[in-house]
């Protein structure tokens, strides 16, 4: 069963910073704070990664998405017309975006139960799996030609060009 | 400092001899630890003002603070107190929440980084696998005060300033993370501890002078100091993205920014003047303190005198340098490290024990091609210039401009 431990507790926190921001996002009218909660809602998800012994992949979630967030405000200034007073809480596609991720959080969440608790499944009492990776090994995994090589070729690519594009776009035509 | 010399072990144990239970002792150890970690840069920053303000004294021909206390030591107490009676105002309009939160992220995120800090080899807030990531990761967090600030204050000029801080504190994250890179490459391990470790037979300042440069201007960036002081500008922008907070709120801030370029002096130092490394420090760890602390403050005094010496730079030219020249260099800097490694690796050059002759070899091939990079980049700037110039004077014959007019447009990097 549940054991009450720090790491219960830890994660109940974490779920509770992550659920919590995640409503806070889509039910202020205010933008700023709702990249506030945003903040919280990721950095729930980074202490996940914490707790899961993935201390590399907490590290980049805190350093991408949290650290972003101040160019997520600068764009929510420039691009929109009123910062503090959303009127409208729901457009006109919010039906679509409903069953959309209502799907999505099915099969999320049939993506988890199935392996533990499934036919085959692994019981809840046994990890998934017996080995503890570290960051070396995440490293070598994604230049393995066995493993993510390609993909981590074909994103560094992505990255790549859409730099360059962003140079062509901002470059002066006088110059 | 009794307590630090105590190292975490025996604190547990002093605490379970006295009939603590183990979980608890352990719980207290580890408050004990997270307070004094986070106790000592905010009494530091007090010192550190007024050795700030008496070397620019110095270097401008002034005495300094000499009134309060011997030598002026306790001017910054005074001036603490002062800033303590002073009236706090909220601005009207002020998104009060986030006005009251950026000062405490501006000084909490300076003092996370203190916690991977390895002062001694055995002192060390908390040895992350992660340590050199987790600095960056903090740092970038940085950047969400300032917007907050900026954008709680209901200020035109507060909201301009924490736009253009952002575009800088951006702009720089990229060859501070490159530059940070390489001793990572080097060592083979992002923990701080690991890296001062790799660091016994060799400091990486020899060994990539070019990447440590580049972190050191950087960094002058990062913390916003001259020449890289854009984040006030009294002239353009009133003061930056703190123009509305005052008091205590403000003095947060400005304490902030002091630990943050004393921190950044301190991971120079950690990073590529060998941490602690110095003489006998093996026998007797408490000695690391002394070392590290002495490698600090020459990085801090350097950083201070080009403060008080250096002319600030405009805002095009902080972009211009940055991604014309720092970027570039630094990705240069890193494909040629990393293939320098691999072949002093195939040549069986690579240090097989950690003493000063075993180094020698990879230090020599890994000097030679960050002399490669610099002689490059000289040429480059020489080029550039000449070119420069040539064009000026074409000008000049041509329209008959004034010398003074020539010199005033003639921006370098353009």
């Amino acid at each position: 069963m549940l054991e009450f431990n720090a790491q219960t507790i830890a994660f109940i926190v974490f779920a509770l910073f992550s659920l919590g921001g995640a409503l806070g996002v889509v039910t202020t009218r205010n933008l700023i704070h709702a990249t506030l909660y945003l903040i919280l809602s990721l950095f729930g998800a980074a202490g996940f990664f914490v707790l899961l012994s993935a201390p590399f992949l907490a590290a980049v979630q805190v350093l991408v998405y949290i650290g972003a967030i101040a160019i997520l405000i600068v764009f929510a200034v420039m691009l929109t017309r009123s910062m503090t007073r959303i009127s409208d809480l729901y457009n006109r596609q919010w039906l679509l975006s409903a069953i959309v991720a209502g799907i999505l959080f099915v099969v999320l969440l049939a993506g988890v139960i199935v392996p533990v608790w499934g036919v085959n499944g692994t019981q809840i009492d046994r990890p998934v799996s017996d080995v503890v990776a570290g960051t070396v090994d995440l490293g070598k995994a994604l230049v393995d030609q066995n493993q993510y090589v390609l993909p981590f070729e074909v994103a560094s690519l992505l990255l790549t060009a859409a730099m360059i594009g962003a140079i062509v776009i901002a470059r002066d035509d006088q110059e | 400092m009794n307590e630090v010399v105590c190292s975490i072990n025996h604190v547990v144990k002093c605490l379970t001899d006295a009939g603590v239970t183990p979980d608890l002792a352990n719980l207290l150890t580890i408050i004990g630890g997270v307070v004094l970690v986070a106790t000592v840069p905010l009494i530091t920053v007090i010192f550190l003002i007024w050795i700030e303000r008496k070397v620019a004294a110095r270097v401008q021909d002034r005495l300094g603070p000499n009134r309060v206390g011997p030598f002026g030591l306790l001017q910054t107490v005074a001036d603490a107190l002062k800033m303590l009676t002073k009236e706090d105002i909220t601005p009207i309009g002020a998104d009060k929440f986030i006005y009251n939160l950026a000062p405490i992220i501006a000084f909490a995120t300076v003092i996370l980084i203190w916690a991977v800090i390895p002062f001694t080899p055995l002192h060390i807030g908390a040895d992350l696998s992660i340590g050199l990531l987790y600095f960056v990761a903090v740092a970038s967090i940085g950047t969400v005060k300032i917007m907050i600030a900026g954008w709680s204050s209901n200020n035109k000029y507060a909201l301009l300033g924490a736009f253009r801080t952002i575009a800088q504190l951006l702009s720089y994250e990229v060859p501070l993370v490159l530059s940070l890179l390489i001793p990572v490459m080097i060592a083979g391990t992002m923990s701080m501890q690991g890296l001062v470790h790799a660091q016994g037979g060799m400091w990486y300042v020899f060994m990539a002078p070019v990447a440590a440069v580049m972190f050191f201007i950087a960094n002058l960036a990062e913390t916003g100091r001259a020449p890289f002081d854009l984040l006030e500008a009294e002239s353009e922008i009133i003061a930056g993205y703190n123009i509305e907070y005052s008091g205590f709120k403000w003095g947060m801030f400005m304490a902030g920014e002091f630990m943050h370029a004393f921190t950044a002096s301190l991971l120079a130092a950690v990073i590529f003047l060998g941490g602690w490394w110095g003489p006998g420090v093996e026998q007797v760890p408490v000695l690391g303190f002394l070392y590290l602390g002495l490698k600090t403050f020459v990085v801090y005094l350097f950083s201070l005198v080009l403060r008080s010496t250096v002319p600030r730079v405009r805002i095009d030219q902080l972009m211009a340098l940055n991604w014309k020249w720092l970027v570039p260099i630094s990705v240069a800097n890193v494909l040629v490290t990393a293939f320098l490694l691999q072949l002093t690796k195939a040549l069986g050059l690579a240090p097989q024990t950690g003493d000063f002759a075993a180094a020698l070899p990879q230090t020599i091939i890994l000097l030679l091609g960050n002399l490669a990079i610099v002689l490059v980049v000289l040429n480059l700037v020489r080029n550039i210039g000449r070119n420069e110039r040539m064009a000026a004077a074409a000008t000049d014959a041509a329209v008959g401009h004034s010398e003074d007019e020539r010199v005033a447009v003639g921006a370098p990097g353009h």
